[in-house]
């Protein structure tokens, strides 16, 4: 299946958003981000890798500023290729909002899953091409 | 710079409501953004459920004051509170006719709803309006909720207007509409069986971004089923080839990289076909070797697909060319700074090791540099490495260094994965008994309740059994040494269940065997046990029994038996226990104490627990009472069916009867016990069972050694088959799973490698070679691991590996070098020599035809290029795209933060100074958050 999650999640472990590809119950959601947002936060050293196990899933994770990205994947995803996928996502963010930060996701919770439904489906990559994964968002932006 | 920035964003946002929201919604956002702890954001979600409840309960509501409201029910739920009082709110937004708010509508139904619930009935009718939109943008987003919403029962609701999407003039459509029949495949494969083919069509779509995504499905579809795809093999080559030749556009790049998702994909499926292929996988070798060669490994994504490209070679059967390349590859990720590339070099060696053993042995002290590194991550993955290689030849020292993790970790999902690992190493390499029960006491001690219970099954066989050889002693010395672990252990407090089961059996059976410890003492332990674990019944179960052992072999050797103060207020308590089979036991017990030796010693022989049991299933030791009872007067016994067949013709209820063989099922009672004319028949519906539930699995490796069940067993209710009501529900299960093993034992050793015995002492003198740079421990443990290896060899490997690889020597070329984007040169030398062959058959023209694909270019050699038109030219060399260039500008110039950009995402510790000096210089006015104005990308 691959991707089974994307987390963003800030330093004080508050979740920025949460889009999962298979289903989860509130409560299961609530503990699986409790559990995985104590284990990455906890590691936050430069010395160690961008990847943890947790249950049966491998979560990579990169931090941005205050902002933590975490992805959950299946175990036999490319740990590096995910992590080259969160900034792919940052920069696809950063193209559209302009030296993004955490608020700007926060104002615009939508459109960053906009953003994510043009390039994750099903819990796989589909799409990599920056303008792609933006001109249906700018095409909607224009409209208003 | 930064003070102005945030200052500029707050007013931008305070003052007009910033990005077209209303204050309302800002507020709401700021005060989250501010909350300092779980529980202030708790609250303030609360409120907003308040708050929402009154409002969406207003007539009227504006349109764009509903998308309001429907981002704040996303977020009450994100945070994680129940928002089931909107969900029809957001289900009637997807009815709306403006794009965003139906796309908003979209979003958060999926985000609200499972594909089960209720409300999805209400939107189906909307998604099949709004794929007939002339919208693309509506139809886009209707097939995004597709991939969400729709189950197995409303994909026929769907499915034609989804077909015929597959040919939409837009890209983004047919893109969306192959990954929603990705989803049918996925939910129900029948669904879609006959629409495979469009999966195979879309792969030659015009646009490389529906090629890209065809890729995911076929992905599927062919691990499911590699046979039927084995024709596309080159045509999957050919498009990796001109992915890597740059014919795609230039915005599928990622930092240089040409589209190296798709490329990731792409090897993928090409492992899948390659496996165990010869002839596939000779067609892979170029475009294997070209990526290796060009691929830049200075970058994260570079190494990525190198690291695709070895999974890709230890799946294939590869060329020894290849195989080389791909270990060089790995070589260099271990003598990587960074701990990513460390823990994919890892992962690698992992999977090559399976093609070519030898390749671990030069990496031996990167891989224990690994295994001693702080990272958790890290080391797990070299355990998983280390899993792999064992052999007999270091599995102690592997093991060892298992269980040693094993008991330092908290995590019980993988300690319950590294116990197993641990037990099944042991039980495959075992070089001695001794050690095995060593290792087995390390597992049950700290990860008793984690393991299988025929684990436990698994070390009392092999403690009873012994060498399987005819050698009495090392078997008694063995026991011993057991008896003589666990009399230790037992002090420890808080033991788990199954372990104590193991101990109380162990010494129960040998516990007085070797004279070395009396009756008394080892009572007195038993005792002990069932005290300290008085809610466990399990384990007191096993505690009286093997106090009744004990006292047996006493009893047989014609000692006195005194029972000791404690072992008769435990016999007491459990006399009127309330569990039926400790009560039984207890009495047991008591019977047996007062019995003569010859007795006691038929009931419980000395050391009988391998010895099979013969059941005399015709109980002709019967037969004499038998005859005297027929004799005496009583009715021979009636088997079932000639009773039945009697009852037949006799009953008037033969109707009944006639019918029970034509029907499966019986609605009538179960037959009633029939009347007292028949007495023998009693015995049919009251049998003698030997153990209720789970007294049988407590018992059985104990009762192997008894030839008393019937003597001791009475008359009860037939339980066996019968679900429990009461009680422990699980006994039951395993009653039937573990009652076997144990009894099956004679001779089924399930330890090849135990009759071979301690053969394995492994020649430490090669320890004493060693280079004075590292580390002697390190060079030690190098040896045991990767053993075998003769002082010569582990010399020459330390010399020439020895200054530690991992520091300093890492293979990053200087920075002043700009990233090749030019194709090298020597490109053309693989070309030359297969112009040929490629312009005969391209494969991918091939498989055009093979399609009947409508975009025919007669002529054409290089379909590709046709079809990416568009396509940069190859000579893009130095136009980079200048966001990108604006995005590392900070790190251009500074090679060390360019190394921890690719390292470990880009400069979080600059991110954390400039956040500490924002705080110091007090430019929060307002805000008691600062970091959320941080750029991400700094």
């Amino acid at each position: 299946m691959g991707i089974r999650f994307i987390l963003m999640v800030n330093k004080q472990g508050q979740t920025r958003l949460a889009q999962y590809y298979e289903w989860l119950t509130l409560e299961e959601r609530r503990a699986l981000e409790g559990e995985i947002v104590r284990k990455c936060l906890a590691r936050n050293d430069q010395q160690q890798c961008s990847f943890v196990e947790h249950r049966n899933y491998k979560i990579v994770y990169r931090r941005y500023a205050s902002l933590f990205f975490m992805v959950g994947v299946d175990d036999d995803e490319n740990e590096l290729a995910i992590l080259e996928f969160i900034h792919l996502l940052v920069e696809t963010m950063d193209k559209h909002f302009g030296n993004v930060c955490e608020l700007d996701i926060m104002f615009h919770l939508e459109k960053a899953h906009f953003m994510l439904e043009e390039m994750v489906m099903n819990g796989c990559i589909v799409e990599t091409s920056k303008a792609n994964i933006l001109s249906p968002i700018q095409l909607m932006d224009k409209a208003h | 710079m930064e003070q102005l920035k945030t200052i500029g964003r707050e007013l931008a946002m305070g003052s007009q409501g910033g990005f077209g929201q209303s204050k309302e919604f800002l507020d709401l956002v700021k005060s989250i953004g501010e909350a300092r702890s779980k529980a202030e954001e708790d609250r303030i979600v609360l409120s907003e459920i308040d708050i929402l409840k009154r409002k969406l309960l207003e007539p009227d509501i504006p349109k764009r004051k509903m998308k309001e409201y429907i981002i704040r029910l996303v977020y009450i739920e994100m945070l994680g509170h129940d928002a089931s009082f909107g969900y029809i709110h957001a289900v009637k937004m997807t009815h709306d006719d403006n794009l965003l708010l139906k796309r908003t509508g979209y979003l958060a139904v999926t985000l609200f709803l499972n594909e089960d619930h209720d409300l999805i009935i209400l939107i189906v009718n909307t998604i099949q309006k709004d794929l007939r939109s002339d919208n693309y943008l509506v139809v886009c987003a209707a097939l995004n909720a597709i991939c969400r919403l729709i189950n197995e029962e409303t994909i026929p609701a769907v499915l034609p207007q989804v077909v015929d999407l597959l040919n939409h003039q837009k890209e983004a459509v047919r893109k969306k509409a192959i990954m929603a029949l990705h989803r049918f495949h996925r939910k129900s494969p029948s669904s879609v069986s006959h629409l495979i083919s469009n999966f195979r069509k879309r792969l030659c779509d015009n646009d490389p971004g529906v090629m890209g995504a065809t890729l995911c499905p076929l992905f599927d579809l062919i691990t499911e089923d590699v046979s039927s795809y084995k024709d596309l093999v080159s045509s999957f080559v050919s498009i990796l080839k001109q992915v890597t030749e740059r014919r795609l556009p230039k915005s599928y790049d990622y930092h240089q990289m040409p589209a190296p998702f798709i490329q990731i994909k792409l090897l993928k499926i090409m492992a899948l076909l390659g496996c165990g292929d010869k002839s596939a996988s000779e067609i892979m070798y170029m475009v294997l070797g070209d990526l290796f060669r060009k691929c830049d490994s200075s970058t994260n994504i570079g190494n990525a697909i190198l690291y695709e490209c070895i999974r890709c070679i230890s799946c294939i059967i590869p060329s020894p060319k290849l195989l080389e390349a791909a270990a060089d590859a790995i070589s260099k990720f271990l003598k990587s700074d960074s701990h990513n590339l460390k823990y994919m070099g890892i992962d690698g060696l992992g999977r090559l090791i399976k093609i070519s053993p030898d390749i671990a042995e030069q990496h031996q002290l990167a891989v224990i540099d690994c295994l001693e590194d702080p990272d958790d991550t890290l080391k797990r993955k070299t355990f998983e490495l280390l899993y792999k290689m064992t052999k007999s030849s270091n599995v102690e020292v592997i093991v060892d260094r298992m269980t040693d993790y094993m008991i330092s970790i908290n995590d019980n999902h993988y300690k319950t994965e590294i116990a197993s690992r641990c037990v099944e190493l042991a039980e495959q390499f075992a070089p001695s008994n001794q050690w095995f029960i060593q290792i087995m006491n390390k597992v049950f001690e700290h990860a008793g309740d984690l393991v299988n219970i025929k684990v436990a099954h698994n070390l009392m066989r092999l403690i009873a059994e012994g060498f399987g050889e005819d050698d009495d002693d090392a078997d008694s010395k063995l026991r011993l040494s057991a008896v003589e672990s666990y009399l230790q252990i037992m002090s420890e407090p808080k033991l788990p269940s199954l372990f104590l089961q193991v101990i109380s059996w162990v010494l129960g059976e040998y516990g007085t065997a070797d004279g070395k410890y009396s009756a008394s003492y080892i009572s007195g332990k038993l005792c002990d046990v069932a005290d300290a674990y008085s809610s466990d019944e399990t384990v007191k179960g096993y505690a009286v029994s093997a106090l009744m052992k004990i006292y047996a072999f006493e009893i047989a050797f014609g000692r006195k038996v005194d029972v000791l103060p404690e072992c008769q207020s435990l016999i007491e308590e459990l006399l009127a226990s309330h569990s039926t089979d400790l009560q039984q036991r207890a009495y047991e017990l008591q019977a047996l104490l007062a019995l003569d030796a010859r007795a006691v010693e038929s009931i419980l022989p000395l050391d009988a627990s391998c010895e099979d049991i013969e059941v005399d299933k015709d109980l002709s030791f019967l037969n004499g009472y038998i005859q005297q009872a027929i004799e005496s007067g009583a009715q021979p016994y009636i088997s079932e069916r000639e009773r039945s067949c009697m009852l037949e013709t006799t009953d008037y209820h033969s109707r009944d009867h006639h019918e029970v063989p034509s029907h499966a099922l019986r609605f009538e009672a179960y037959e009633r016990p029939k009347p007292s004319s028949l007495p023998t028949q009693a015995s049919t519906e009251l049998v003698p069972v030997p153990e209720p539930s789970y007294y049988s699995e407590a018992h059985q490796p104990i009762s192997t050694s008894s030839v008393s069940e019937r003597e001791s067993s009475e008359i009860k209710l037939r339980l066996d088959g019968v679900k429990q009501k009461w009680g422990r529900p699980s006994y039951q299960s395993s009653t039937s799973a573990s009652s076997t093993p144990p009894q099956a034992a004679n001779g089924t050793s399930s330890h090849p490698d135990v009759g071979v015995g301690s053969s394995s002492l492994k020649p430490r003198s090669s320890y004493e070679s060693k280079k004075p740079e590292i580390d002697p421990e390190k060079q030690r443990l190098a040896a045991s691991l990767f053993g075998g290896s003769s002082s010569s060899r582990s010399d020459r490997k330390s010399s020439s590996g020895g200054h530690k690889p991992a520091k300093g020597t890492a293979s990053k070329p200087p920075k002043e070098n700009p990233i090749p984007v030019q194709p090298p040169p020597d490109l053309l030398d693989f070309g030359e020599p297969t112009a040929t062959s490629v312009t005969a058959t391209d494969p991918f023209k091939e498989l055009e035809g093979l399609m009947d694909s409508s975009s025919q270019d007669g002529g054409s050699t290089d379909v590709m290029g046709v079809l990416y038109s568009d396509a940069a030219p190859v000579t893009t060399t130095t136009s980079v795209d200048s966001l990108l260039s604006e995005l590392s500008d900070s790190s251009k110039g500074n090679p060390d933060t360019y190394q921890s950009q690719t390292s470990k995402g880009p400069n979080s510790k600059e991110a954390l100074e400039k956040d500490a000096l924002v705080r110091q210089m007090g430019v929060n006015p307002t805000s008691q958050n600062p970091t959320l104005f941080k750029d991400l990308l700094g």
